[in-house]
Order: C-alpha cells, then structure tokens, then sequence
C-alpha cells in the first residue's frame, strides 16, 4: 500500500497555559474521507489552522504527501485547500471574479473553462455575476466550496460544509464530494455537527476531546465499542463526560 | 517569488477599485480637494509677499510630494486593512501565498495610487495655478522615489502593527503618517526646528527629500548629498520593517492570531 498522503505526529498547541490540542496523531489515506468530530473548544478548528499553515504548533510535526509542512509550505498548500461555512470571499468582487481571483492564485491554466465546469457542477449559474455581498448563506457556502474544489486540490479541509445548506442541496454537495473522491483520488478532513451526515460521509472517524483523540475508527467500530444505538449518542456520552 | 500570486492579488484590488466609489474618490476627490486649498492659501499668501513664484513653487510642491508619500503608505496599509475587512486572510494565507509576495502586491498597489494620485495633482496645478511640477526638473524622479520608498516604510511598519493588535490599531492606518510629518519637514527648512527635534528630523529619510527639494529650488545645485542620505536611511529601513514584518507574522501564527485579525 502507498504511503499516507497526510501524516500527523503528536501535534501539540499550546496557548500559553492552556493547551488546545494535546499531543495527536493521525494518517490520512489516498482518498479517504476521515471525519473530525468534537464538541465546542475541542481543538478541532486549532488542527484544521496548524494544518493549513495559520497556527505554528508548538511540537510534533505535520507531514503531506511526504514533504514536512515546516519546510515545504508552498509545495503544500498548492495541492490543499480548505472550505469553512465561516469563512467568506469578498463581498464586493462578484462571484466569478472572486473566482478567477482564486484560479490565479493557484496558477492554474485554462481558468475560464475551470470556472464553468465549476459553476456547472454547484449549480451556480444563475448567480456568478451577483456581487458576493448578495449571496445568501447556502450560496456562500457553495462559493467557498467551489473555490476550494476549483484549484483541484488532493487535500480538502472542511469544517462544516454543509452546515447553512437545505438538505436538498446538502445532498447534491455530499454527491459531489463522493464523486470528486472516486474520481480524483481527493482525501478530505471533514467536521460537522450533523451526526447522520458523519456516519454516511466518514470512512474513519477521530473524535477529539479537551485536544485529546478520545475514540477512532470506523463510525460502526465507535458506536459498537461504545455499547450505544448510533454515533449521536456517543457524541452526548463522550460529551457529558468533560 | 511567484508572479502570478502577486498578479492575482493586484487583480483582486483593481475588481475592487472598478466598482467602488469611495475608493476612486480617494484617488482623486481628496487629493484634487488638497491642492485647490492649498493652491488658494497660497495665491493668498503670495499677495502679500510680492513673491509669488517662490512660494507657491514650495509650497505646491512640497503638498504633491507630500501626498506621494501618504499615498504610498496608503496603499501598503488599506491593501491590508481590505482583507481583513474583507475577511480574506484565512483564504490568502492558507494558500501558497507567501508573506513577502503578499507585501510586494501592497507594493504594486502603492505604485498604482502614487501615479494616479501625482497625475491628478500635477495635472490640476497646472490647469488652476499654472503650476508646473516639473519645475522640479528631472530631479524630481529620485526624490518622489525615495518618498514612495519612505510610504513603503511607514506602511509596513503599520501594517505589522495592526497585524499584531488588531482593530484597535487600525485608526493608525491614517494617523501614523502624520506623526512623521513634523519631523519631515515639508513645509519648512530642518533648521527651524529645535535642536534636538532636528536630530530626530535627521533620521528620517523623507526630512531630506524636502530639503534637497528646496535646496535645488534656491540655489539649482545638485541635490546629492540629500538623495544619498534619503536613499541609504530608506535601504536601511526598509530591509528592517520588512524583516520585522515577517517576524510579526511568524509571532502571529504562534498566538494563533492571523486569521482572527479584525475580529
Ligand atoms: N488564538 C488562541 N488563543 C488562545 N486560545 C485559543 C486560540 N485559539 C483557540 N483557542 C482555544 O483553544 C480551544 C480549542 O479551540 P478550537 O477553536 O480549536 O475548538 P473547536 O473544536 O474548533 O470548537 P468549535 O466546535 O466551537 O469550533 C478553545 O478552548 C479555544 O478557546
């Protein structure tokens, strides 16, 4: 078997005193869907930062695709990108242009015909040229997701993609993700709080707790080891336990 | 360096500028309202001295130089203060962008401000007071270079201040400039300044421009000794702020406070 396409050993942050992610280690596998769940303030959103190159850790080491994320930021991160229902482009450049913004930043080639295979893809054709300020939050969250997929990454960092999206649509993006996985090979580290859409998303789950790995494993493994009836109520156990 | 993150950011900052009102007027409302001010103050002063060449070939000057330098600045600091209004550091820093490409695109922008800028003002003082800016004559090249050199300056230094304390230190976007202008002497000569001020005046490379500027204005003298101070204080500066503002990301990223700037 390759390699793990993303390695992390004992990452550890601490903010002064306090530490937020307690000495981790996890792989991810050539297009595997590993899902990061964890209740508020667990150190999820501390990992996604390290990992994309925002927060220095204070130990450990993050490797991908085997070059040392220390040393080798750029080679890195222009095979990564990242989505959040947090984040936002800017409002006042329209959707397309914030777009072609991105392509540009990724250097990729034929960005026109990227951009609509994109637009096609999420459904975005009626809106690509509104400004970004008008979109609603369900389309800011496909916008965020499209500049993420648009630069073709090999790892994609999500934190609760489909969080502020109808189920109907919700559905359509955890389509594309699937299809974008067997199709290109794309590991994706994934959060959310819907328990059900885990279940169905996640190949393997991690569950973090005070910056700790508390459980792993396959969703059914965790329910199973934990003796209850689904992953939300190991979610409440583990949780009421802090 | 990568020339097309660079390009991309620039980009970014023009689809900006193409829609939005407020930032054209910046370009040209403000300053165009600058110059007829200070064009009126001084036709009026120039009545009473009997002298008017001299004194509006300063003090017009040294105005359009003067904006040369905010501008310059400006565009270092609101380059970054648009992203973080925008939101955008997480998006610009969690791809290969690198911080020295991200400075150098606030560079390109400062460029894109100071012609713009400098052409509208030239060109008004020309058409209401007949003013010529180049008067100044070729010289003029290496002085607005190292007072773009000095904005560059200032505007790093902001910027890492504001990166650093956040909101708070916003306002210093617009403020910090001022407080090197006492000390840069635009308006009069280094030597009406107290002692001790003139030595902190020294230091600043921008306090030399404008004496070189009045100095080949007086006596037509080649201004070297000026241009060399000007431009040796701005190599030294600049290698340091730019090293102070990748240590201040570096700092940032520890503390985990980069994409929380502004929040
Ligand atoms: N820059 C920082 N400085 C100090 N403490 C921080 C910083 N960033 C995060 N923390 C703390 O670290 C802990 C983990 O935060 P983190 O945001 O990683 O949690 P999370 O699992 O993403 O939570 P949520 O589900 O609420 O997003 C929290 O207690 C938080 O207060």
């Amino acid at each position: 078997m390759s390699s793990p396409v993303v390695e992390v050993r004992n990452l550890n942050k601490r903010f002064g005193e306090f530490t937020a992610v307690d000495g981790i280690s996890f792989d991810i596998e050539r297009g595997e869907i590993l899902g990061l769940l964890g209740p508020n303030g667990a150190g999820k959103t501390t990992t996604f930062q390290m990992m994309l190159g925002l927060v220095t850790p204070t130990s450990g080491s993050i490797r991908m695709f085997g070059l040392d994320l220390q040393t080798n930021r750029e080679a890195i991160l222009q095979q990564v990108n990242f989505s959040s229902t947090y984040i936002s482009l800017p409002y006042s450049l329209t959707v397309e242009e914030n777009l072609r913004v991105v392509a540009r930043l990724y250097g990729m080639s034929n960005i026109a015909g990227r951009i609509d295979d994109m637009v096609k893809k999420l459904e975005m054709s009626e809106w690509r040229n509104k400004l970004t300020r008008k979109l609603s939050s369900g389309q800011m969250t496909r916008l965020t997701l499209a500049k993420a997929l648009l630069t073709e990454p090999k790892v994609l960092f999500l934190d609760e993609p489909t969080a502020s999206l109808d189920p109907d649509i919700a559905h359509k993006i955890r389509g594309i993700l699937l299809e974008e996985r067997q199709a290109t090979g794309l590991s994706i580290l994934y959060t959310s709080h819907n328990m059900r859409e885990m279940e169905e998303m996640s190949d393997r789950i991690i569950f973090l707790q005070r910056g700790k790995i508390v459980a792993e494993g396959t969703a059914k493994d965790i329910v199973a080891r934990f003796g209850q009836a689904d992953l939300e109520e190991v979610f409440l156990k583990l949780a009421r336990e802090q | 360096m990568a020339y097309h993150r660079i390009a991309a950011l620039v980009i970014r900052h023009l689809y900006l500028y193409r829609r939005s009102l407020p930032r054209v007027m910046e370009i040209i409302y403000w300053p165009f309202l600058d110059l007829v001010v200070w064009g009126f103050i001084t036709v009026y002063l120039a009545t009473f001295q009997g002298q008017m060449p001299a004194v509006v070939t300063f003090l017009l000057g040294a105005l359009i130089l003067w904006d040369v330098l905010f501008r310059s600045q400006q565009g270092i600091t609101i380059s970054f203060l648009e992203e973080i209004w925008a939101r955008n550091l997480m998006n610009l820093f969690a791809s290969p962008l690198t911080p020295s490409e991200f400075l150098a695109a606030t560079m390109v922008m400062s460029l894109f401000k100071v012609t713009a800028v400098s052409m509208v003002m030239s060109v008004c003082a020309w058409i209401f007071y007949s003013y010529n800016v180049f008067i100044i004559g070729l010289w003029l090249m290496p002085f607005i270079i190292n007072l773009v050199l000095t904005g560059w300056i200032i505007g790093v230094f902001t910027t890492s201040l504001i990166m650093r304390f956040g909101q708070e230190a916003e306002v210093l976007a617009w403020s910090m400039v001022f407080l090197f202008q006492p000390i840069s002497c635009v308006f009069y000569p280094m030597e009406v300044l107290p002692a001790w001020l003139r030595g902190v005046a020294w230091i600043n490379p921008a306090a030399h421009v404008f004496e070189g500027m009045r100095g080949l204005l007086a006596t037509h003298a080649a201004p070297l000794t000026s241009l060399s101070l000007a431009s040796g204080l701005n190599l030294l500066y600049l290698g340091a702020v730019i090293v102070w503002f990748h240590h201040t990301f570096n700092v940032c990223k520890e503390r985990g406070s980069l994409v929380r700037v502004g929040e």
